[in-house]
């Protein structure tokens, strides 16, 4: 069962909320309690832009089983235009070639299933533009 | 006045040729595409189904009115490919695009005309003055069954519109329901394919119902079909929108901008809202659009739209559905397409 994370997840992975330190404009993604700059704990809650670009990425061939239907795929980590850097699976490419600096857009997509009958778990993917 | 404030179409990237369908199965391509005027349909990633589709809408939606999604009072999802059997598509859509909690959610059903259903009661609630914007969405991922004539048809995408009364980029003048116990097409409860009655589907269903209320409209706002530069039917194949088009006096040029099954396929509660999303991206302030849905069972919805001041100032806001179709495709061969849509039996 994973339905207690997802849920407490939900505002990063469906709409890249992110807490911006008050004090030096530090941007943590996710949320954290404390700065890890200047120490302050006072955040306020933004929303990260939907456009990037790959700074790196690798293809998987051999996934685990949830997600091993899906091979080839693409994991890469993309730099968002605040400079915010997440780790997410770029899709619907051809991955033989992808290219390092490509421009991305952050889409909204199925990520996994709990098996046959659990819950869906939605999030965010990158595109290429 | 009321009416569209924001809209935006999503399309999947896959495709999947007619003439692949057909070689599979041992048909005549030519004779299929000449047929059902059909060469190639949208096939959603294995990532994606009616949730995903409809907030890629909502989003491009939701830039085009340039609106607080805060102040969407009510979001309806209409399809008959809703992931779940029990939870709603909506909820999770409002929080993908920080509409809510305070929101009024639904999932509508109707098989082909779940999404003007869904845009129906939005701008009717709009129109009542019981909430400033409402968002109704028509989206599918439909499934035709291996090597039946609804597998070249059958496909995935679908539009969302919020409507309002500020900043009307298409105004509501006229709407009409026709609606009566016909069985064309269903699915039992646990069937995963549907069913339909062959040649039933025509006559007493689809042009029986699309006449019906298109009859209706054009008495109620007394116009008639030289009064529209639009037409958009829904689309269960190329001919049949063609063909009630002409039955009701309009021409091929009206009907052109709005006739993307050919190379999308039918996206059933996606067909028509996606085909006015096409017009409205491209339509002039003044431009009279006639919109009539169909949903087996059956019924229509249809809607009278004329184009406001507002309309070309948010058409580049977002994404145009005819580059999404034209630009862009990914084709998978039969094997690969019988993946993506959970067509083989596997050991999980
Ligand atoms: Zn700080």
């Amino acid at each position: 069962m994973i339905t207690a994370r997802y849920h407490r997840e939900i505002p990063q992975r469906y709409r890249l909320e992110a807490g911006k330190c008050k004090k030096c404009g530090f941007i943590a993604f996710p949320h954290r309690l404390v700065c890890p700059k200047c120490k302050s704990q006072d955040f306020e809650t933004i929303r990260l832009s939907d456009e990037g670009k790959i700074l790196t990425f690798t293809i998987v061939r051999v996934a685990s089983d949830k997600f091993s239907k899906q091979t080839p795929f693409a994991v890469g980590i993309v730099e968002l235009k605040e400079g915010v850097k997440l780790t997410t699976q770029i899709a619907d490419v051809d991955v033989d070639k992808l290219e390092i600096g490509q421009k991305v857009k952050i889409v909204f997509r199925k990520i996994q299933e709990d098996g046959k009958a659990g819950i869906l778990c939605y999030g965010y993917k990158a595109v290429l533009i | 006045m009321v009416g569209i404030v924001g809209y935006g179409s999503y399309l999947p990237r896959y495709r999947i040729k007619a003439e692949v369908i057909a070689k599979q199965w041992g048909s005549d391509p030519a004779a299929i595409i000449r047929g059902l005027q059909l060469n190639e349909k949208t096939v959603p990633g294995q990532d994606e189904d009616t949730i995903t589709i409809s907030v890629a809408a909502a989003r491009d939606a939701v830039k085009r009115a340039n609106i607080n999604p805060q102040d969407i009072g009510a979001v309806y999802i209409g399809s008959e490919s809703h992931p779940y059997a029990v939870k709603p598509s909506g909820a999770t859509l409002i929080d993908a695009l920080g509409i809510g909690p305070d929101v009024h959610v639904a999932s509508y059903e109707f098989a082909c005309k779940a999404g003007s259903e869904a845009m129906y009661v939005a701008y009717s609630l709009v129109k009542s003055g019981e909430m400033k914007y409402a968002m109704g969405i028509g989206a599918d991922t439909s499934q035709g069954a291996p090597g039946d004539a609804l597998e070249y048809s059958a496909s995935a995408g679908g539009a969302a519109f919020i409507m309002g009364k500020e900043k009307v980029a298409a105004e509501i003048l006229f709407t009409h329901s026709y609606t009566s116990d016909t069985p064309d097409f269903w699915r039992r409860e646990g069937e995963f394919y549907p069913r339909h009655a062959g040649r039933f589907t025509g006559d007493p269903a689809y042009f029986k119902h699309i006449m019906g209320a298109a009859n209706a409209m054009l008495e109620k706002s007394k116009m008639s079909p030289k009064d529209f530069k639009y037409a958009v039917f829904h689309m269960p194949n190329g001919k049949f929108p063609q063909e009630v088009g002409k039955r009701l006096g309009f021409t091929k040029e009206q009907l052109e901008v709005g006739w993307i099954v050919p190379w999308m396929g039918n996206t059933y509660s996606g067909s028509s809202p996606t085909g006015l999303a096409a017009i409205l991206d491209v339509a002039k302030p003044g431009d009279s659009i006639f919109m009539v849905s169909f949903g087996s069972g059956a019924g229509s919805d249809g809607f009278i739209f004329r184009a406001t001041d507002e309309l070309p100032k948010i058409q580049n806001l977002g994404v145009k559905l005819r580059d999404m179709l034209l630009n862009n495709q990914i084709y998978l061969n039969y094997g690969e397409y019988a993946k993506f849509r959970h067509k083989i039996k596997i050991n999980e």
